[in-house]
């Protein structure tokens, strides 16, 4: 048993636990993307970062791929943590806006601006589908592929792979390929509809309640509550 | 083609066929054919027992390797910021001008191959453009013809 302080709290962990699995098994939250069960970690979306350390010390280190240590100090939601992850997700927001799990990260943290250019490339290379297709389906048909900015999955030539058998786990699997609701702005980087669920065209229409009217088209009930 | 395989599995063998060594496969396999062969990245994956798409992943990644056969003389521009300073980008036009290709690419006739590359480590003699490892600094628009026509007279005659 290794024994370390996670979030002030004395926690023990078993020996070859990630700092994930031990957060997760006394029930802490640490948001992830790339960490999937069944797969191996890959530390890529960092989105997973906790604050290891004290004082100037400290640093940031991926709670999936950092292993638990005996008297280390973990802290899982300090302001520089939460800072490190808004970015992220403002980073890969702006490479995959279509995305639903990127959109619903945002509402859920906030993030409520984009300031990078955005690309549209709908991935943000975060390798689960890789992982899946070589580790769970035992197929290893798309990989990475290039460096640098062209970075990208593909198969082997950009042709259609030998040993890929259609079964669709990497589509299953992926983060981006899921669209975000089509709501009135669509075109926009940013959704945040879920910041505030609440209907707001109750107010304009007293008796009237919009059932599935198009499921969203007028927007309202995605829109900010007016006060 | 049977001639093919069977340097590419001598090459193989070579490494004794290890998936440690598959850097230096490619490595060899480029340097036999100018260029890495789709058939020659089966092969290797194959008789190394790797997915193909990890061979093909690392000879993407590493610029030394091509999938596309590659010119008889490589000519390297730099782009850095001292050579770029000095007028690298406008050699490069002049050799995208001369060779007529742009550059990542290789001319019709298959001689050269122009590439474009950050930095040499050779600041001080910049502008430099390096063809077959020869380093030629200082480099003018008014030089690059006859640097050129150096390496193409052997193929004149």
């Amino acid at each position: 048993m290794i024994t370390f302080r996670m979030n002030g709290l004395e926690v023990k962990a078993e020996e070859g636990w990630s700092l994930l699995e031990t957060a997760k098994f006394y029930g802490l939250a640490i948001p992830t993307l790339c960490h999937h069960e069944g797969l191996t970690e890959f530390g890529g979306c960092r989105l997973c970062v906790v604050e290891i350390g004290e004082g100037l010390r400290s640093k940031l280190v991926s709670a999936c791929t950092y292993p638990a240590e005996e008297g280390l100090v973990v802290r899982t939601d300090t302001t520089r943590v939460w800072a490190a992850r808004r970015m992220m997700i403002e980073l890969m927001l702006a490479m995959a806006p279509g995305s639903k799990v990127l959109q619903d990260l945002a509402s859920k943290f906030n993030v409520t601006r984009v300031r990078f250019k955005l690309r549209h490339g709908e991935c943000v290379l975060c390798g689960l589908c890789t992982r899946i297709c070589a580790e769970q389906m035992d197929a290893a048909a798309i990989g990475f592929q290039q460096r640098g900015h062209k970075r990208k999955i593909s198969t082997p030539f950009d042709a259609r792979s030998e040993v890929c058998r259609l079964c669709g786990a990497c589509m299953y699997i992926c983060p981006a390929c899921q669209l975000r609701c089509q709501g009135p702005d669509a075109d926009t980087a940013i959704c945040n509809g879920c910041l505030t669920m609440e209907p707001s065209c109750l107010d304009h229409y007293d008796d009237l309640q919009c059932w599935m009217y198009d499921a969203g088209r007028c927007g309202t009930c995605v829109q900010e509550k007016k006060s | 083609m049977d001639t093919d395989k069977t340097k590419v599995q001598s090459l193989i063998d070579k490494h004794q066929g290890l998936k440690k060594n598959l850097i230096a496969i490619l490595l060899d396999i480029q340097e036999s054919f100018n260029y890495l062969p789709p058939d020659a990245l089966r092969q290797v994956a194959k008789s190394l027992g790797m997915p193909l798409i990890d061979v093909c992943g690392v000879a993407t990644f590493y610029r030394a390797f091509s999938l596309t056969p590659r010119g008889k003389h490589i000519c390297l521009v730099c782009l850095g910021t001292a050579c770029h300073v000095r007028g690298g980008p406008k050699i490069l036009e002049e050799l995208e001008r001369k060779l007529d290709v742009p550059a990542g690419e290789t001319t019709k006739d298959g001689q050269f191959t122009l590439e474009t590359v950050a930095c040499l480590g050779c600041c001080a003699i910049g502008p430099v453009v390096v063809i077959d490892g020869e380093y030629h600094g200082h480099a003018t628009i008014r030089k690059i013809g006859p640097i050129l026509t150096k390496y193409q007279k052997p193929q004149a005659s």
